[in-house]
C-alpha cells in the first residue's frame, strides 16, 4: 500500500458536502424531525436524589391521566446479566448499562430515569410524569474523586472491589479499577534528574455540549421487529445495546441512524432507545423521546473530572528522564471511565526513559461518564504542559526548544506498551517554529503567550460499504458511518479518487443497521480513516470487476488491461470510468463491489497549539487574544473539514479551560443544568482559530490518512493555563480557569 | 408547561380588571423571555396569562429633550438603543438594553419586563434608578407613581399590588454635562446573567472637571438592586479625579452585601463592585465632557 | 383546561392559521403543528439560538414566543429564507465556506445572519460576533461561520 503524498485530482480539493443544501435549508432529518403517523411523545421522570433506594413506585395516577398511553418504570425492563459486551469504542458492562437507562432498586446520581411516560404531547406528558408517585430512602452520597476513594464513602455499588490489573481486593470499594503502567526504571531516573517538578491538579465535570439533544423515535408495534430512528454515533452500537437491555435478538431491530447535531463521544451509549421502544410496545403506538436540556446534563455522560499529580525530572540539558503520574477519574455512577485512555496519554508526547503511571476509575454519585473527544487524554495534557514548562522556565530553556529536544519519534515505546510507527509530532513542532504566530511578537501588559502538545492514538475498528454503479456511470456508495462532521464526503472523495471519477459522480448514503454491513462507531478519529479505506478497497475491488468484464469485452486478456487515473486501456481500445459502466450495463450482471475492513493500528495524531492570552487582574477574566492549532492529519482528504475539527475542537477546549463546569452544591446535585451557567463559547468569546495542517503521511492508510477529529481538544487547557503563566507569572492547576478562581490566584500572588 | 388560559387586553383598564379578577392566578406576559421560561420550569405558576402588547399606552416610547422619556413597559430592549436620542441621552440604558442576552431576547424582552421580573441581578435596574428613573403604576384605585429605587422588595418581589400593573418607566430629561454607564462582570463575554453589574449617573459643573451629583446602583449583590447612596454622596463637589472615582468605588463596596454562589463567591462580588463602579463613573464622566 | 385558540399570521409569505393552546410555544406549532422542522429546539429556555425565526424582520427565540401571541405578524423561517429552488447567499456562502459540521445551528444562524445582513451589511468582525452572541455552535468553533457572513458581504 503506498503512502505517498502524491498529487492527487480530488484529494486535497475542497467541494461542497452531499448533505450540504438540505442542512443549510433545515430539510435534514434529525431524530426530532421523523415524522410518523399516531406518534407519541415520551417524557422520562428523573430521580431527584444523588444517590437513594428505590421502596416503591405507584404510576396508577399517572396511567389513569387522561391523554396517556403507557408509562413504564425500571420493573418493565428485563434482568440483564451481569456480562460485559464489546462496544466497539470500549466494553461495557450490560447489567450497569441497563440500570443506567433505568434505574431499577437504587438510583445513583441525580438525573437517574426512573419513569417514563408516553402521552398526546408533552405537556400532558410531564403532567403525569409529575403524578408518579416514588418513595425513596434517599443515602448518603458523594461527588468529590478523593472523597469517593476513601474508606468511609458511601458505597455506590456492594458488590464491587476494586481490580488492580487483575487481581480483585475483597473488600468492596467505589474504585472499580487500578491500572499500572511501568517502564525503565522511575528511581533511577529520577535519581539521575537535575530539576524535578511535581504537581498536582484538579479537574471539573465537563460535558460534550452537542447543541441536539438526545431523542430517538423507537416503533415496535406492527411487525414484531423493533424500528428506531435515533441520534447516535452508531447505529449497529445502538442496536446491539437495546436488544442487549430488552434481551432480544440483535436481528428483531433495525436501527436508522437519523442526521445527528453534534456527539463528541456522548452518543454512543443508549439512553432513550430502549425506553422508547418498551413505551411503544406497551401503547401500541411509534413513541418519541427529545430528552430536555436538564435531561442531558444531568443524566446523560459529562467526561470524567479528576485529581492528578505529576512528576519529571529533567537533566540540565533539557532531556526528560523520568515521569510518574497518579490519576484518578471520575467514572460517575458505574465502573467504565476514561481513566485507560489518561494513562495511555500522559507522557506520550515525550521520549522519558523511565516513567511509572498509576490510574484509578472511582464511582461516585454523579452521571456515568462517558468519551468526550479524546477522552481522558486533556485532563492528562492540562497537568503534564504544565510540568514540562515548568521544567523548561527552572532550566531556561525555550518551551518549545525542550519540546523538540524530548518529542516522541518513530521507534519511542509508549508507557503503557505499544511503539510509535511514523508520527508526525516533530513535523508539529517544527511547523510551530516557522509559524507567523510564533515569530510576531506579543506585547502589552499582562499578555502572554503558551503552547502545548496533545496526542490521540486514533483508531481503526470495523467498516463496511457496498458501491454500485449506477448505469449512467455514476456510484452509489452505500455505508454506515453517521456523518457529524462531513465524513461522507470524505470518504466519497476517496472512492472517487481510485476510481478516477468526480466527487459528485459519488453519491454517498449512510443507512440503517439492515441495509450495510456491520460498521462501528463514528469516534476514535476512524471515520475518514477506516470507512475511507473501505471504500479505497470497495473502489479496487470495483476496478477489477470491470477489468475482467472490458477483457470479456475486448476480446483480450485481462493482464492486458491497465488503468490510468481512472481511464481503462486495453489494446488498441479505452473507455472512461463512466464509458465503460455505461457499455458494461447492457449486458451481464450489475457492477456493485464491496469492502469490509478491520484495522488493527492507531492512527496516532499529534497536535500542538499556541495560544496569546490577555488577563484583566482586576475581574480575573482571561482572552483569548490569538489561537492557532497546528495538527498533524496525515493527509487532509478535504481540509475545509479537517480545519474545521481543529477550530471545534480548540474552542471546546477553551471553554473546558476557562469556564465549563459542573457545580455540585451541599446536596450533591447540580446547580448549572442549562446553556445559562453551563458556560460554553459564544461567537464573542473567541477569535479566529488559524489553523496549520501538518502531513506525516500514515503509512496505514493508502493515502496517508490519520484521524484528526479528537487531538484538538487536547492541548487548549494546557496551551492557555502556560499562556496565562506568562501573562501573569501565576499558575494555575484547576480546571476550569474562571474569573473568580483567577482573581484569588492573582491576588494571592501579589 | 402547565394550562394556562391567554388573554390580550386592548387598554389599561381590562388588563387591571383581569389582573383584580385572577389576582396571584394571572402573570403579565410582555416580551417573555423570563416568564415564559419560568413557568415552563416551574419556578411560577398561572392560570392566567396576559399578555400587554396589545395596550398601546405600553408599547410607546416617547422621547424629547424638554419632556424626558416615557418608556412603555413592554417597549423591547432593542427599541431604546436602536434610537440615536435617546442612547445619548440615556447612555447607561442603552448600555444595559444591548447587553442583556443576545439579540433574540432583545428583540423581545422589555425593559418593563426586566424591572417587573425583580430579580436582583436584573441588567436594566441599575442604570433606572441612577438616571432618575419613576415608574407609573395602574390598578383599580388608580394609578400612582414610585421611583424606581423603590420598586423592588426581594428576589423577585416588588411593590406591585394586586390588580397593579407597570404601566411606563419615566426618566427626567437629560441634562447638560451629565452621564452615565453601565456595565456588568460576566464569566463569558455575552448570554449571562450579572455576577455583579453597575450603573452610574454623574452631573458635571460647566467645566467638566468637578462632580456636582452622582448616583451608583449595583446590580447582583444583595436582594434588591441597591443605591450606594453614600459612594455617591461623597463625590460630590470633588474633582472628578481617578482617585476620586476608586475611591467611591471603594465606598460602593461597603453597600454590597451580595452572597455567595456558583455564578461568584460574597469575596469576589463585592472586589468586583469597586472595580465596576470605578469604570462606570470613569465612563459617566467622559460622556459628561464629550469624550466618548 | 384551557380553550383553543385560532390564530391567523403569516409564515413565509403566506397566510397561515392553526389552532392552538395558549402553553404551546410557537417552536411546537411550527414543528409539531405546521410540520415544518426547519427551526431547531436545543434548550428551550433562550440560551442556544437553534431555534431563532424572524418576527417582522427581527430575530427572536420561538421557544420563547407562544403561539398565540403571533397573531396578526410576519414570521420568516429557514424554509422561506430562500425562494423556492433558490439558496440565499448566506446559505451559498456557508456551503461554499464549509460553516457547519453537523448542522444543527445552522438553520438558526443563517436566519440570524440574513436578518444581520439586511439590517447591517457592513458589519466588522466584532458587531458580527456581537449580535450572533445568541446563536451557540459546539462543531465548528465559530471561524467559518464569521468568515462565510464575510464572504457574503464581499460579493456584494
Amino acid at each position: 500500500m503506498s503512502s505517498g503524498n502524491g498529487n492527487y485530482r480530488v484529494l486535497g480539493t475542497r467541494p461542497r458536502r452531499h448533505d450540504g443544501a438540505e442542512k443549510v435549508t433545515g430539510s435534514a432529518i434529525y431524530a426530532n424531525d421523523v415524522q410518523l403517523p399516531g406518534l407519541l411523545t415520551g417524557f422520562v421522570l428523573r430521580s431527584p436524589h444523588p444517590h437513594a433506594r428505590i421502596r416503591s413506585i405507584d404510576t396508577s395516577e399517572a396511567e389513569a391521566t387522561e391523554g396517556v398511553f403507557a408509562v413504564i418504570s425500571g420493573e418493565d425492563f428485563p434482568e440483564v446479566a451481569d456480562k460485559v459486551a464489546d462496544l466497539g469504542e470500549g466494553s461495557v458492562n450490560l447489567s450497569h448499562l441497563s440500570g443506567n437507562v433505568m434505574a431499577k432498586e437504587k438510583v445513583l446520581y441525580k438525573g437517574h430515569a426512573v419513569a417514563a411516560v408516553a402521552a398526546v404531547n408533552i405537556h400532558v406528558a410531564e403532567e403525569a410524569a409529575s403524578k408518579i408517585k416514588i418513595d425513596y430512602e434517599v443515602l448518603p452520597s458523594v461527588t468529590w474523586v478523593l472523597d469517593a476513594m476513601a474508606d468511609d464513602a458511601p458505597l455506590l455499588h456492594e458488590n464491587l472491589c476494586t481490580d488492580h490489573m487483575g487481581e480483585k481486593d475483597e473488600k468492596p470499594s467505589n474504585t472499580a479499577v487500578h491500572m499500572h503502567f511501568e517502564k525503565g526504571n522511575v528511581e533511577e531516573g529520577f535519581a539521575a534528574a537535575d530539576v524535578i517538578v511535581e504537581r498536582e491538579f484538579k479537574t471539573a465535570t465537563v460535558h460534550q455540549g452537542y447543541i441536539e439533544p438526545h431523542v430517538s423515535v423507537a416503533d415496535w408495534t406492527t411487525s414484531g421487529r423493533l424500528k428506531i430512528w435515533t441520534a447516535t454515533q452508531g447505529a449497529f452500537t445502538a442496536r446491539q445495546q437495546t436488544a442487549e437491555i430488552l434481551q432480544i435478538p440483535i436481528s428483531d431491530v433495525v436501527v436508522t441512524p437519523c442526521e445527528i447535531g453534534g456527539g463528541f463521544g456522548g452518543k454512543i451509549a443508549v439512553y432513550v432507545e430502549p425506553v422508547t421502544a418498551l413505551l411503544s410496545k406497551k401503547s401500541g403506538r411509534p413513541v418519541r423521546i427529545s430528552m430536555t436540556r436538564a435531561g442531558v446534563f444531568e443524566g446523560t455522560g459529562p467526561t470524567p473530572g479528576s485529581f492528578m499529580r505529576v512528576k519529571i525530572g529533567a537533566t540540565s540539558d533539557g532531556k526528560l528522564v523520568a515521569g510518574e503520574a497518579w490519576l484518578a477519574y471520575d467514572a460517575g455512577a458505574y465502573p467504565g471511565g476514561m481513566i485507560g485512555p489518561g494513562c495511555m496519554c500522559v507522557f506520550s508526547c515525550y521520549d522519558i526513559e523511565h516513567a511509572v503511571v498509576d490510574g484509578y476509575d472511582v464511582c461516585m454519585n454523579k452521571p456515568h461518564t462517558q468519551a468526550y473527544r479524546a477522552p481522558g487524554a486533556t485532563q492528562v495534557a492540562f497537568a503534564c504542559e504544565q510540568v514540562v514548562d515548568e521544567i523548561a522556565e527552572q532550566l531556561g530553556i525555550c518551551k518549545l526548544e525542550i519540546r523538540q529536544l524530548n518529542a516522541a519519534k518513530e521507534g519511542m515505546r509508549r508507557v503503557d506498551g505499544p511503539v510509535y510507527p511514523r508520527i508526525g509530532l516533530v513535523e508539529c513542532l517544527d511547523a510551530v517554529a516557522q509559524s507567523k504566530h510564533w515569530k510576531s511578537p506579543l506585547e502589552g501588559e499582562n499578555r502572554g503567550r503558551g503552547i502545548a502538545a496533545g496526542f490521540w492514538f486514533g483508531c481503526g475498528l470495523k467498516s463496511s460499504v457496498s458501491a454500485s454503479v449506477n448505469h449512467d456511470g455514476t456510484v452509489n456508495l452505500t455505508e454506515g458511518s453517521p456523518d457529524i462532521g462531513g465524513t461522507r464526503t470524505s470518504i466519497a472523495m476517496q472512492l472517487a479518487e481510485v476510481l478516477g471519477i468526480d466527487t459528485f459522480d459519488v453519491i454517498p448514503q449512510v443507512v440503517d443497521t439492515d441495509s450495510v454491513g456491520y460498521t462501528d462507531v463514528t469516534g476514535g478519529s476512524r471515520v475518514t480513516f477506516a470507512t475511507g479505506l473501505a471504500a479505497y478497497e470497495a473502489g479496487l475491488d470495483l476496478q477489477q470487476q470491470m477489468v475482467g468484464r472490458a477483457a470479456d469485452l475486448w476480446e483480450c486478456s485481462a493482464d492486458d488491461i491497465s488503468v490510468v487515473e481512472g481511464e481503462f486501456k486495453g489494446p488498441g481500445k479505452s473507455a472512461s470510468f463512466k464509458e465503460l459502466a455505461q457499455e458494461l450495463f447492457k449486458d451481464g450482471e450489475p457492477l456493485v463491489a464491496r469492502a469490509s475492513v478491520a484495522p488493527d493500528c492507531a492512527t496516532n495524531g499529534f497536535a500542538v497549539h499556541i495560544a496569546d492570552v490577555e488577563v484583566d487582574p482586576e475581574t480575573g477574566k482571561v482572552t483569548i487574544l490569538r489561537y492557532t492549532a497546528i495538527q498533524d492529519a496525515g493527509k487532509a482528504i478535504h481540509p475545509s473539514y479537517v480545519e474545521g475539527q481543529m477550530q471545534g475542537g480548540a474552542v471546546q477546549g477553551i471553554g473546558w479551560a476557562l469556564n465549563e463546569e459542573y457545580f455540585f452544591n451541599e446536596n450533591d446535585t447540580m446547580d448549572n443544568a442549562s446553556f445559562l451557567d453551563y458556560r460554553m463559547p459564544t461567537m464573542l468569546d473567541v477569535p479566529m482559530i488559524d489553523t496549520i495542517i501538518v502531513e506525516a503521511a500514515n503509512p496505514d492508510h493508502p493515502y496517508g490518512v490519520r484521524g484528526v477529529g479528537e487531538p484538538p481538544i487536547v492541548p487548549p487547557p494546557a496551551a492557555i493555563a502556560n499562556a496565562i503563566s506568562e501573562a501573569t507569572t501565576t499558575r494555575f492547576y484547576e480546571l476550569p480557569m474562571s474569573p473568580p478562581k483567577v482573581w484569588k490566584g492573582l491576588s494571592e500572588t501579589s | 408547561m402547565k394550562d394556562f388560559d391567554y388573554a390580550a387586553p386592548t387598554s389599561v383598564q381590562d388588563a387591571t380588571a383581569l389582573l383584580a379578577e385572577y389576582g396571584e392566578r394571572a402573570r403579565m406576559l410582555a416580551g417573555g423571555t423570563d416568564i415564559i421560561v419560568q413557568l415552563r420550569e416551574g419556578l411560577r405558576d398561572a392560570e392566567m396569562v396576559i399578555d400587554i402588547k396589545k395596550i398601546s399606552e405600553l408599547m410607546d416610547l416617547d422621547y424629547s429633550a424638554e419632556a424626558g422619556l416615557t418608556l412603555g413597559a413592554g417597549v423591547p430592549c432593542y427599541q431604546v438603543y436602536e434610537n440615536a436620542e435617546i442612547s445619548a441621552a440615556y447612555p447607561a440604558l442603552a448600555d444595559s438594553t444591548h447587553i442583556i442576552g443576545g439579540w433574540q431576547i432583545q428583540a423581545r424582552a422589555s425593559v418593563g419586563g426586566n424591572l417587573c421580573n425583580s430579580s436582583p441581578a436584573a441588567d436594566t435596574i441599575p442604570s433606572l434608578i441612577s438616571l432618575g428613573a419613576s415608574c407609573r403604576i395602574a390598578g383599580p384605585q388608580g394609578e400612582r407613581e414610585v421611583p424606581v429605587s423603590d420598586f423592588c422588595t426581594g428576589p423577585g418581589r416588588n411593590v406591585l399590588e394586586t390588580g397593579e400593573l407597570l404601566v411606563s418607566i419615566q426618566l427626567p430629561p437629560s441634562t447638560a454635562n451629565s452621564g452615565s454607564a453601565y456595565e456588568r462582570f460576566i464569566p463569558r463575554n455575552e448570554m449571562d446573567i450579572a455576577v455583579v453589574g453597575a450603573g452610574s449617573w454623574v452631573q458635571l459643573d460647566e467645566s467638566g472637571r468637578t462632580i456636582q451629583e452622582a448616583r451608583i446602583s449595583l446590580a447582583a449583590v444583595g436582594p434588591t438592586p441597591i443605591v450606594a447612596q453614600q459612594a455617591a454622596e461623597s463625590l460630590a463637589g470633588q474633582e472628578a479625579s481617578e482617585e476620586n472615582l476608586a475611591a467611591a468605588g471603594g465606598l460602593a463596596r461597603e453597600a454590597a452585601s451580595p452572597i455567595d454562589d456558583m455564578r461568584g463567591t460574597t469575596e469576589y462580588r463585592v472586589h468586583l463592585v469597586g472595580v465596576l463602579v470605578k469604570r462606570t463613573l470613569a465612563r459617566a464622566v467622559a460622556r459628561a465632557r464629550g469624550e466618548s | 383546561m384551557a380553550k383553543t385558540v385560532l390564530v391567523t399570521t403569516t409564515i413565509n409569505g403566506e397566510s397561515t392559521e392553526f389552532l392552538c393552546k395558549p402553553r404551546e410555544s410557537l417552536l411546537e406549532i411550527l414543528r409539531d403543528t405546521l410540520g415544518m422542522t426547519g427551526s431547531k429546539e436545543g434548550c428551550n429556555n433562550g440560551n442556544c439560538g437553534a431555534c431563532t425565526v424572524l418576527i417582522d424582520g427581527l430575530p427572536v427565540d420561538s421557544c420563547l414566543v407562544l403561539g398565540v401571541e403571533v397573531e396578526g405578524v410576519e414570521i420568516t423561517t429557514i424554509e422561506g429564507i430562500a425562494d423556492v429552488g433558490q439558496l440565499d447567499p448566506v446559505q451559498d456562502c456557508f456551503l461554499e465556506g464549509a460553516a457547519l459540521q453537523c448542522g444543527i445551528c445552522t438553520p438558526g444562524f443563517i436566519v440570524t445572519a440574513r436578518a444581520l445582513l439586511d439590517k447591517k451589511p457592513d458589519a466588522d468582525e466584532q458587531t458580527i460576533r456581537f449580535d450572533l452572541s445568541g446563536n451557540l455552535c459546539r462543531c465548528t468553533g465559530y471561524d467559518k461561520i464569521v468568515r462565510a457572513i464575510q464572504a457574503v458581504q464581499e460579493s456584494n
